[in-house]
């Protein structure tokens, strides 16, 4: 009955078991593989956080007088807030006076014209990462293709974007694609104008903080009717010690317009915590679409819990036009500690939002994920897709909120939240919050956790794969419904990923 | 530390009416503990998370909100064509010329003032203590505060099969009455006995249930909680369940301003089950939560639990369920579904059903869904001839069949079903849509 196929590496592959998943599980001697740190030298503010590391900020970044106030109104109302404890995350306290707010590398104290004139240190950073800022170049993966996708991609590196690439043919089909700073300078209107409209000041602490002290990320504005010409991309490289990265997103669809963005992190293996506090906005009017994507791998820490990134993001979309839609699809396999809900707020009539999320913890990870989803507009649709593994010691946790106002007549929402256990140590959460408050629109909410298949596993065991490979063809079954909602590009590197963040699990 | 301040006063304004019941002995010794477990939480108030959806004020407030008395007219009281040892309570006092002899072969009943007189005593083990347990990691004050303030309640000791089941009959006569009530049930290895409850107890009632049900016992609970539309009530039944044991509790709600109930189980021993269920159907001013903490100590257990409720006219109904498995807890099967039934535009269901797993080797599923009656089933039992509202009747009775199933006995859950029937038929002539 069995084909025996082909071989890699000396694993006989059979027909039904994919090749790329055990090709990856070979791959993968090494383990969390972007640990590497640039050496390179540093220009940063003095440590810790005040109204002048806010002005010192914003003064190295030129920014106009609006924007300093705007950062202090946000820093004077963070000190008086206090850090949220609701979710399922133990850490010790966070210092906020023994961290930089701000690490330039010194070499970009000049702002470089083009990427050519960047440091070549830095570009081989981001080389070996395999992050292409050379516009022939693409995403690895995608090579051999009859016509090669292209992607634009932003690189950011601690506290300042490097540069952009592909702006010269964005710019032909109107699209704004640069760095927030630059956007300061050069669309101050639009930033203005919307900066904040979705996750205002001082939404949450981490915004709050987030908006006193960010120091750059990236700006994306499509206009009217425009379906961008590729894929958009951020690449966010934490790099300096001690260092908090705060970089601030902003991506505006005008009406009709589509825009497909990605967004990747890494960070170098250190044995002390790292804060990284984001804020991500998106408006989307009248019949326009974002697609988010990202593919979350900070350094986790080591086995013991030492070290490792806490993420602590907002990220929120604002469907503000009727039929507008957008689409939030992320892979969480790294950080220490991910605190992330990226919600959709569906205003307009007939919006639309979608989540799909895989989140693994392994280790000493622990994960507090989901997202909120507030229908406001009549017949608005919402889908969330949830995939949470846990192996090791990892605390998992799905945290969600539907709510159906009352004037969200005929509104539609479904939810699944699976959670998958490896081992008898670790923990799956799910703490769903369902507020329906019309009877026309129907909510549907179902969860399930379950333990890895065993028969599942003898089944692959039984065709001469081992263990580790064996769970990690059935996790990669399981989270199959996210890993497709993925633009190719990111769907490899996200399948890879799967399989190395569980390395070490089993047995 | 605000918010620590507002709760503390909230507590000094509702016990200041309040006088400590004397005791001395071990039932003293309770009572003193748990008043100092409630001083040490204080008494929720709207901020609380855990009391996000339901507005604890008038369970707060120093006098009981009037509530009049309710004439359900030629209804039979609940359970009346069951054989039952009756126990009554008027206003939360126990009434001897209303309730029967407290003799019963399999069991021994006797009041809690009477208990606490004695040296040892079998309820030491539990009074207070399945409370205090089920204090954490969630604070619940109004429970605090039944076994601090309770001055009257029933203990009940099934050491066989119970000849018949002991019902717990409340009835209400002062419009401003504020009835605390706690009763402690064990059951001992082997043992089983049916506990009925009903009828609204006072305008305000706040009650402890502990139940203790040790290994290879069955417990069976079915409580029908009155039709008094103006009523407050905050019921707490803590249980924890041995090894081999069987615990089911039913609930019917109709009608109340306010009803909270709480139910926090252990699955202590293994191989232990647990089913919890709760029909509810409310219509206009009506607010309904059913708050659920089921935690899984022991491997090889089952728990169940299914709420499922019906709104009209602009009621709110509240579900709050949890699943926590221990570690250890191996091959649990836990299932937890949530349902609303909302008749009308005004009528919301808010609802947080909760995992939270510390065993791999387990099967847990929850389930949570909201809407409107299927027009599609309406239509088609109109196209058979069906009238509109009975149609509508029986689509509601479809849909609460699920947690009525559990009612093991075919004599109650018929009696609950024509309930509902009589319910819905008065009030969907009131013009629910």
């Amino acid at each position: 009955m069995t084909v025996m196929l082909e071989t890699v590496d000396g694993t006989e592959v059979r027909e039904g078991v994919d090749r790329e998943t055990i090709e990856t599980v070979q791959a993968m001697a090494g383990k969390y593989k972007h640990g590497w740190e640039t050496d390179i030298e540093m220009d940063y503010a003095p440590k810790g956080v005040s109204e002048d590391i806010v002005r010192l900020i914003s003064e190295k970044n030129g920014e106009p007088e609006w924007l300093l106030e705007w950062r202090l109104q946000a820093y004077r109302r963070w000190v008086q807030m206090v850090e949220p404890t609701w979710a399922m995350v133990n850490y010790p306290a966070i210092d906020y006076q023994d961290q930089y707010y701000y690490a330039k590398p010194k070499s970009m104290a000049v702002k470089p014209k083009s990427l050519d004139e960047v440091d070549p240190k830095l570009l081989a950073t981001y080389a070996k990462l395999g992050i292409p800022l050379k516009e022939q170049m693409l995403l690895a993966g995608v090579e051999g293709d009859a016509e090669p996708r292209k992607v634009a991609v932003d690189a950011v590196f601690d506290s300042v974007s490097l540069g952009t690439t592909f702006k010269a043919e964005l710019a032909k089909a109107g699209v704004i694609f640069c760095s927030i700073s630059e956007a300061v300078k050069d669309h101050p209107e639009l930033v203005k104008q919307y900066l904040g409209s979705v996750v205002p000041q001082s939404d949450n602490f981490f915004a709050t903080l987030n908006s006193a002290v960010f120091s750059d990320g990236s700006f994306v504005y499509i206009p009217k009717g425009v379906r961008c010409p590729m894929e958009l991309s951020t690449y966010f490289r934490i790099n300096a010690e001690n260092t908090g990265q705060f970089e601030r997103t902003l991506i505006i669809a005008d009406e009709g317009s589509y825009v497909s963005y990605l967004e990747g992190c890494t960070a170098p293996k250190r044995d002390t915590h790292q804060l990284h506090a984001a804020v991500v906005e998106l408006v989307i009017l009248k019949d326009a679409e974002i697609k988010y994507s990202t593919v979350q791998n900070w350094y986790p820490g080591d086995e013991e819990g030492r070290g490792g990134i806490y993420n602590f993001v907002t990220k929120r979309a604002d469907c503000r036009g009727d039929r507008a839609k957008v689409m939030w699809t992320q892979v969480e396999t790294g950080s220490a500690i991910t605190w992330k809900y990226p919600s959709c707020i569906l205003r307009g009539d007939d919006s639309q939002g979608e989540f799909y999320s895989i989140a693994i913890a392994n280790n000493a990870q622990q994960a507090d994920t989901g997202t909120k989803m507030i229908h406001l507009g009549k017949r608005t649709k919402s889908r969330i897709v949830s995939k949470g593994i846990s192996a090791g010691r990892a605390q998992n946790t799905y945290r969600g909120l539907v709510s159906m106002h009352p004037k969200a007549k005929d509104s539609r929402n479904y939810t699944q939240c699976d959670s998958l256990l490896i081992g008898d140590k670790c923990g799956a959460h799910t703490v769903p919050y369902i507020e329906v408050r019309n009877n026309s629109s129907r909510v549907e909410h179902e969860a399930t956790t379950s333990k890895v298949d065993d028969d599942q596993l003898f089944y692959c065991r039984s065709r001469g794969m081992d263990e580790e490979e064996a769970v990690a063809l059935v996790v990669n079954g399981f989270c199959k419904e996210v890993l497709q909602a993925l633009p190719m590009e990111f769907a490899m590197e996200a399948q890879s990923l799967v399989a190395i963040s569980l390395e070490g699990s089993v047995g | 530390m605000a918010l620590a301040k507002v709760k503390e006063d909230a507590l000094s304004a509702r016990v200041a009416g309040l006088s400590l019941p004397e005791a001395a002995g071990w039932l003293g010794a309770a009572r003193t503990d748990a008043r100092a477990r409630l001083q040490a939480m204080g008494l929720p108030v709207r901020r609380d998370e855990y009391w996000r959806y339901t507005d604890p004020s008038s369970l707060v407030a120093q006098d009981a909100p009037a509530a009049s008395r309710f004439d359900p007219g030629d209804e039979p009281e609940a359970f009346d064509g069951i054989d039952r040892l009756k126990i009554v309570f008027v206003d939360g006092v126990f009434d001897p010329a209303a309730s029967d002899d407290l003799t019963l072969a399999g069991v021994e009943i006797e009041r809690l003032e009477t208990a606490a007189s004695a040296q040892i005593h079998w309820a030491q083990g539990i009074f207070g203590v399945l409370e205090a347990r089920g204090q954490t990691p969630v604070a619940r004050p109004f429970a605090a505060l039944g076994t601090a303030y309770a001055k009257d309640g029933i203990l009940i000791r099934a050491t066989g099969r119970a000849a018949r089941p002991v019902a717990l009959i409340y009835s209400h006569s002062s419009d401003t009455s504020d009835a605390i009530l706690h009763h402690c049930v064990k059951l001992e290895a082997g043992s089983n006995l049916t506990l009925l409850e009903s009828g609204p107890a006072a305008a305000r009632f706040t009650k402890v249930l502990e139940v203790d049900v040790a290994d290879g016992a069955e417990f069976h609970h079915i409580r029908v909680q009155g039709r008094d539309h103006e009523r407050r009530a905050a019921t707490h039944l803590f249980a924890r369940v041995g090894a081999g044991a069987s615990f089911k509790s039913f609930t019917l709600t109709a009608n109340g301003r306010l009803t909270r109930n709480e139910a926090v189980i252990e699955l202590a021993g293994p191989a232990a089950r647990a089913h919890l269920a709760g029909a509810a159907v409310g219509d206009g001013d009506f607010h309904h939560d059913d708050t659920v903490f089921v935690t899984h100590t022991a491997p090889d257990c089952e728990s169940r639990q299914v709420f499922k409720k019906v709104l009209m006219n602009g009621a709110t109904g509240v579900f709050q369920g949890k699943i926590l498995v221990r570690q250890g807890a191996q091959k649990t099967d836990g299932y937890q579904i949530s349902q609303s039934l909302l008749l009308d535009e005004d009528s919301q269901f808010l609802a947080k059903p909760e995992l939270e797993i510390y065993a791999d080797d387990v099967k847990c599923s929850h389930g949570s869904t909201s809407g409107a009656i299927d027009e599609t089933a309406l239509f088609y039992l109109q196209s058979r001839g069906v009238p509109r509202s009975a149609a509508q009747g029986l689509l509601v009775l479809a849909f609460l069949a699920e947690a009525i199933e559990e009612v093991a006995d075919e004599v109650i859950a018929d009696d609950i079903r024509s309930r509902l029937e009589g319910w819905l038929a008065r009030h969907a002539a009131k013009g629910g849509k």
